[in-house]
């Protein structure tokens, strides 16, 4: 437990602006943007591999990630109709510049790899895109952890080592689990294992994060954003270990797919909510610059 | 690029008039931000934001004021501060915004162009004081410019042009640091031991800020942060760890596939 902190403050006002970005569009772009990166790099593995199906959920799905993420984004712009502003420059102390371009690439890549598998047009080109999202996925299922710790808000900013695995977790489990509930059981052997995968990946990086933060870990634990993210433990657990047996039945695969989807979105829905709790409260601010100026 | 130019707020001479919040508003034809009776001292502003660009503090305290060797214990003391956007060396906002909207000027400040932010929000997230905000009405992301339009003009800023204390002192951030150091050593002098400099030094997390602060407290007691460092301090490590996170995210799937092949075969 971590000690009542003391602290002076002017109004017990919060120091800092709580974060604009919104439900559900923030979390769900986060959640689509790992299934969709994720989905990229299943397609080009089951390229290689010969799972022919599964190549083909793969690639629909990356495509429809990248494209229902990308209109979450424009939708939550304070402007939308200037949302190409942000392929106005390239900025590399921007993670959203980097994320605008990475996330475009993959949008493009990915829409053309499912566009030639679905049509049966210009294969060769298809397969060169989708062999290009291998390089584009990766990137697309963790900037974000980057986009969010590369802000003031205590609990994004202190978390940025672990929040790249946890995103990473979360996108290899919704991308599995949208690999096996989409594909015939006999084919979606390698899915159900990433989807282990991602749920221990997951777990792990989430009880990491929150041991090593101390009090800025506090808003995960507490509130809105600590019921999230226990439920988002307990169904991807949950997710994870009926993954290794949904092999054997339609419902197992259906349970374990389902979880898996709800524990990633939660979460993404309490990673936002608990950035927002540490600005709201000056604590959370002050008390950690002050012990860092005490040593 | 011309001089540097800043800010000296000293507010051991601030009288609380809201001159500066209201010269302000005026020039930069800021909306108002609703009439809220907040109950905290003269204050019913709260905070900096889209609409508030200069901002009074009233902080009423008492406590014992070392006058002189015959003080009364329990004096009042009654702070007051003018914040501001600080126009920070290493401006966490300028960094992390997307679309170049946000951009240094030729007077080493801060500013934001209005026809190219496209509300993004991210500099919102990134300021470590809780300076810039989004305007809802309207989407985009507003702060202090230190008057640009003024400056241009070969004007000072109105705050500073308002101020009839001249607590809020406009010119070349050095030899405001100059003055600075020798107001503060000055009240020292005079035995006002916890008067500070705030943002001054090159040295602190954001580099200093352009704008910066004599204070008589601590600075969260005035709604500043101790010790705030710009965020993207940190950025090249953030890519190393995710970075590492999606070469997994490569790894595992490769794994996934190769021992599943290996599982087909059998
Ligand atoms: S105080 Fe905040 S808004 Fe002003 S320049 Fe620094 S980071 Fe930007
Ligand atoms: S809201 Fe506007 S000024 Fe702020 S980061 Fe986004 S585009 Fe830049």
């Amino acid at each position: 437990m971590v000690p009542e902190a003391e602290f002076q403050s002017y109004y017990g006002r919060p120091v800092l602006k709580p974060p604009v970005w919104k439900e559900p569009y923030g979390p769900a772009y986060l959640y689509l943007g790992g299934l969709s990166g994720v989905s990229s790099v299943m397609a080009v593995m089951a390229e290689f591999t010969g799972h022919d199906r599964l190549a083909r959920t793969a690639r629909v799905a990356a495509a429809i990630g990248a494209a229902a993420g990308a209109g979450l984004l424009v939708a939550e712009l304070g402007r939308p109709a200037r949302f190409l502003n942000m392929l106005r420059v390239f900025k590399p102390t921007s993670p959203m510049s980097m994320g605008s371009w990475i996330l475009a690439a993959q949008g493009a890549l990915s829409g053309v790899a499912a566009s030639t598998e679905l049509t049966g047009i210009l294969p060769a080109v298809g397969d060169a895109a989708v062999l290009a999202t291998g390089l584009t996925g990766p990137l697309t299922a963790t900037y974000t952890a980057v986009l969010l710790a590369d802000t003031a808000v205590p609990a994004w900013h202190e978390a940025y080592r672990e929040l790249p695995f946890l995103f990473a977790g979360s996108a290899l489990a919704s991308a599995g689990a949208v690999g096996m509930l989409a594909t015939p059981r006999a084919q979606a052997g390698p899915a159900r294992v990433v989807a282990v995968m991602g749920a221990v990946v997951e777990s792990v990086a989430g009880v990491v994060m929150e041991r090593r933060l101390g009090l800025v870990g506090e808003p995960y634990r507490l509130g809105k954003a600590g019921g999230r993210m226990r439920a988002a433990r307990v169904l991807t657990a949950g997710g994870g270990l009926l993954a290794s047996i949904a092999g054997r039945s339609r419902t197992l695969t259906a349970l374990s797919g389902l979880a898996l989807t709800a524990g990633a979105l939660c979460t993404r829905f309490g990673v936002l909510e608990a950035g927002r709790t540490s600005t709201a409260d000056p604590k959370y601010t002050i008390v950690p610059q002050r012990q860092r100026q005490a040593v | 690029m011309a001089e540097r130019m800043g800010f000296f707020t000293d507010t051991s001479v601030c009288i609380g008039c809201k001159a500066c919040q209201v010269a302000c508003k005026e020039w930069n034809l800021l909306p108002d931000d609703g009439f809220v009776f907040e109950a905290n001292s003269y204050d019913n502003t709260g905070a900096l934001g889209a609409n508030t660009w200069r901002h009074v503090a009233f902080i009423e305290q008492s406590r014992p004021v070392p006058v002189d060797d015959s003080a009364d214990d329990g004096v009042e003391r009654w702070l007051m501060s003018s914040d501001v956007c600080k126009h920070c060396t290493h401006a966490a906002c300028l960094d992390v915004c997307p679309t170049g909207a946000l951009f240094r000027t030729e007077f080493g400040t801060v500013v934001i162009q209005e026809d190219i932010c496209n509300g993004c929000g991210y500099c919102v997230s990134a300021c470590p004081y809780g300076v810039i905000e989004r305007r809802e009405d309207d989407g985009r992301a507003w702060k202090c410019t230190m008057c640009y339009d003024r400056q241009r003009g070969g004007l000072e800023p109105a705050c500073a042009k308002a101020c009839p204390t001249d607590s809020i002192q406009f010119g070349p951030l050095d030899e405001l640091r100059e003055r600075a150091e020798e107001r503060v050593e000055r009240l020292h002098a005079d035995g006002q031991a916890e008067a500070r400099l705030y943002g001054e030094s090159p040295d602190d997390g954001v580099g200093g800020a352009g704008a910066f602060f004599l204070l008589l407290d601590e600075p969260e007691v005035y709604g500043l942060p101790p010790d705030p460092v710009v965020t993207t301090r940190d950025l090249p490590a953030m890519w190393r760890w995710a970075g590492a996170a999606a070469l997994s995210v490569a790894g595992a799937v490769a794994v996934a596939f190769a021992s599943s092949r290996k599982g087909a075969r059998r």
